[in-house]
């Protein structure tokens, strides 16, 4: 412990800087994980930015509105609400192994 | 002999007669305040209400948040303090009670906000009139407190207070405590300093926060652990403990830099107030001291120089600074004294006056520790006459002589044998 | 109506969140974030959302948060305004307070009051999950009647707080409601919010997977039931004139509108929910919409 050079001085408030996983890796809170069929989701079909139910309602934004939509496992905690909202029932939660 | 058009300061500084609370709100427009916050309430009001009149006559640029109630009050100064505005509010007793969540609030996060205190008792039951017991209450919540005892001396105090408080070696907020109605409403000449020197003596705040700037993302005040967190590349941070010890210490080192802010005050405006920590009246030849704050010193002084004429070496010492508290600075001009008489206009309930334990503690293990005996005096405004601060010295002085001191909390000034169904 | 595609790619919040799996306070916060933009202050009393941001040291979002304690939400809002303006910038920053129910209607009724009075330039938005979830599912003045919590175990006897019209009275310029299965309707009223000048409140209902005891997956469907059922009428007051929400007009016919046992027995709160209960809950239900019929008749 020193505070001979009045490091004290640099503790102020308390401050936080933006980080992407603040609570670590949360892929690890679930191992399941949603799979979508690029067979029957809209906007993969289709070829068409559209639907994109899955990117909307994730609470998580781990979800890209992308052709097709992908899925960051390394932070998706595995709600299954993706799969609940996909209209076409592309998703489905599936054990997925994460190191 | 010629006259120049070269600015002459003097001529700009103004006396005016003014309140102390009148003066207190002058500060706050020389002080250029960004954003007041504040709920009525008696002794304070007029503090406010005169600088919401500053700002409709145009001569403060601020925005006054009037808000419901004092706790939203010091929670607006926080938040537009940490937005980068100077900021500062007034209150008294209860209110300062109903602040008190976000007294540490403020400190912890290390706000330079200034609140003026019109001192009051505390209920119940109500009572309008001063004492020091809500400024004594908050005495653990991590702000600097100092008090006066004129009415110039809280126009000076405030100044500097901005300046202790954002100080960058600081960053504490400061509460200004002075009487309720004694010094509140009572006019006495205050001189105002011209304003370009007070900006000169006070530049513009540069806070640590400012979430003003929305290029630098922040967040503010979330929740600690126990722990240093360790996020590797990202860097590390402190725990709760490490931000309190710096608070600490921020307040141990602002004694002096409190110091400083007023011997430059001094050198910049000449006047002064002891050594910034506490003034002495008769007392560096003195043998007996008074120890006293704001009113109760005020009313020392007339004491002492009675004492003197009847041949008591006795001096009076009025502490200015309460917190942090200057310990070291006390117990080196206490050293050489024989007998302290110490006068609380509060009260430590179930102890005794807090002046006087405090300065037990403080003198502690001195090789040739003075005798220190406290009173209470003057809760809820009851007045503290020459005669009582007299009587206490003479009581004193009787114990210390016969060696039989009393260890109860004596009261000057009861009147318990004025109620009838007592009789 | 806005379409997904309308809504901004950029997320403001970063993946990898304390909040727990499934909840819609999260996705609130997302869509209300994209709707507000980077030039935002969000302040935060003590709630789930403070969880959200992230522990010492180190926040999730792309926008400035500053904490403050429980009661003084408004109050803190009103500072930073009241700064910006100091300082000359209030017309470049959005400030919006995000509180929780209890930071809301109960604790922070009172600073909210004030600075909705004094006709601060912020919005103040409540995430309402009906109890104080993030100290452990105790019942608040917005839990609705019957619903299990830690502190009404046998039910919460008495009524939920209707906040949207408490604001209503303080004549503000813009309330309105919402709800996180329907984000775009959430993601409108917060640009419409934004654009307005003064005091602008949006109350959100915010189904929790952990406090009304149901599946993470099914946040979005209940929610839905809570409007379908007619219970959470979506509606926006602009200048005083009502507005029914385009993902609620239907539920004026009551044919349309589901029952509410449907909404009420997919979670585990209402476990032990008594027939008269229930039964005023329709009652509610019915007087609400007769409320609303007559206010959309009336006020177009």
């Amino acid at each position: 412990m020193t505070d001979t050079k009045n490091d004290y001085q640099k503790i102020l408030g308390s401050v936080q800087k933006p980080v992407k996983g603040e609570a670590g890796k949360t892929g690890s809170w679930s191992p399941k994980k949603p799979i979508i069929d690029i067979e029957k989701c809209i906007p993969a079909k289709s070829g068409k930015p559209s639907c994109f139910n899955c990117w909307l309602y994730c609470p998580e934004a781990v979800v890209s509105r992308t052709i097709p939509p992908k899925i960051d496992f390394d932070y998706c905690k595995g709600c299954g609400i993706c799969m609940e909202e996909c209209p076409v029932k592309a998703i489905t939660m599936e054990e997925v192994s994460i190191e | 002999m010629t006259i120049t058009k070269t600015k002459n300061v003097k001529t700009e500084q103004r006396t005016k007669i003014l309140t102390g609370n009148h003066a207190a709100a002058h500060a706050f427009r020389q002080a250029k305040v960004g954003v007041v916050s504040a709920y009525p309430i008696t002794p304070q009001s007029p503090v406010v209400e005169k600088i919401a009149d500053f700002i409709a006559k145009g001569k403060l640029n601020a925005r006054f948040v009037k808000v419901e109630s004092e706790h939203s009050a010091l929670a607006v100064c926080c938040a537009a303090s940490a937005t980068g505005s100077r900021v500062g509010t007034a209150t008294s007793s209860h209110g300062l009670m109903f602040m008190y969540e976000m007294l540490p609030w403020a400190s912890g996060n290390r706000l330079p906000i200034v609140i003026n205190l019109a001192t009051r008792a505390t209920g119940a039951p109500w009572s309008v009139w001063t004492d020091h017991q809500d400024f004594i209450t908050v005495r653990d919540v991590g702000w600097i407190q100092l008090f006066c005892e004129n009415n110039q001396e809280i126009y000076d105090t405030n100044i500097q207070a901005f300046k202790i408080a954002e100080d960058p070696r600081n960053f504490l907020p400061v509460i200004v405590g002075y009487d309720g109605y004694i010094l509140s409403h009572t006019m006495m000449p205050v001189i105002l300093e011209n304003q370009a020197e007070i900006d000169e003596f006070l530049p513009p705040l540069k806070h640590h926060i400012n979430l003003s700037d929305i290029s630098v993302v922040k967040g503010i005040d979330p929740v600690t652990t126990p722990h240093i967190r360790d996020r590797g590349n990202e860097g590390t941070a402190p725990g709760y403990f490490e931000y309190r010890y710096a608070l600490q210490k921020a307040l141990e080192n602002s004694i002096n830099i409190i110091k400083e802010v007023h011997d430059d005050y001094t050198t910049k405006f000449g006047r002064s107030y002891g050594n910034g920590i506490f003034k002495t009246f008769k007392a560096d030849n003195a043998d007996t001291i008074i120890f006293a704050m704001g009113s109760v010193a005020a009313q020392a002084r007339v004491a002492v120089e009675r004492l003197r004429d009847s041949g008591t070496k006795i001096g009076l010492v009025s502490l200015k600074l309460f917190r942090p508290y200057p310990a070291k600075e006390l117990r080196d001009y206490f050293k050489t004294k024989k007998a302290i008489i110490v006068f609380d206009r509060d009260i430590g309930y179930g102890y005794e006056g807090v002046l006087s334990y405090e300065l037990k503690s403080a003198l502690y293990n001195l090789p040739e520790a003075p005798f220190i005996k406290g009173f209470i005096v003057g809760l809820g405004g009851r007045d503290i006459t020459t005669d009582h601060i007299i009587e206490g010295v003479k009581i004193a002085l009787k114990q210390k002589e016969s060696g039989i001191i009393s260890q109860k909390t004596e009261f000057l000034g009861l009147k318990l044998d004025e109620l009838d169904f007592l009789k | 109506m806005v379409n997904v595609l309308d809504l901004p790619e950029e997320e403001l919040i970063y993946p990898g969140t304390r909040a727990c799996a499934g909840c819609s306070m999260a996705l609130i916060y997302r869509i209300a974030l994209k709707a507000l933009g980077k030039n935002t202050i969000i302040t935060v009393p003590a709630s789930c959302l403070t969880v959200l941001h992230g522990m010492q040291g180190f926040c999730t979002t792309k926008v400035s948060v500053l904490h403050t304690p429980f009661a003084t939400t408004g109050a803190s809002a009103s500072g930073i305004v009241a700064s910006l303006e100091d300082k000359g910038l209030n017309e470049d920053i959005n400030v919006v307070a995000f509180a929780g129910d209890g930071g809301t209607v109960d604790i922070g009724i009172q600073s909210l009051s004030g600075a909705v009075e004094r006709g601060t330039n912020f919005i103040f938005a409540c995430y309402d999950n009906e109890a104080y979830m993030n100290t452990g599912v105790q019942r608040s003045g917005s839990t609705p009647p019957g619903a299990f919590s830690t502190t009404t175990p046998d039910g919460k006897i008495g009524y939920k707080k209707d906040m949207p019209k408490i604001l209503e009275a303080h004549g503000v310029p813009y309330v309105a409601t919402a709800i996180s299965s329907y984000p775009l309707d959430l993601y409108e009223k917060f640009s419409r919010a934004k654009e307005i000048y003064g005091p602008k409140y949006i109350h959100i209902l915010a189904p929790c997977p952990p406090g009304w005891g149901y599946e993470p997956k099914d946040s979005i469907k209940i929610g839905r039931l809570a409007v379908q059922t007619g219970f959470w009428p979506l509606y926006e007051v602009i200048e005083g004139k009502f507005q029914l929400s385009k993902d609620s007009r239907r539920y004026l016919d009551p044919k349309k509108r589901k029952p509410i046992e449907e909404y009420l027995s997919l979670q585990k709160r209402f476990r032990n929910i008594s027939d008269e209960i229930i039964a005023n809950y329709r009652d509610y239900i019915d007087n609400l919409w007769k409320d609303i019929k007559t206010r959309t008749k009336e006020e177009n």
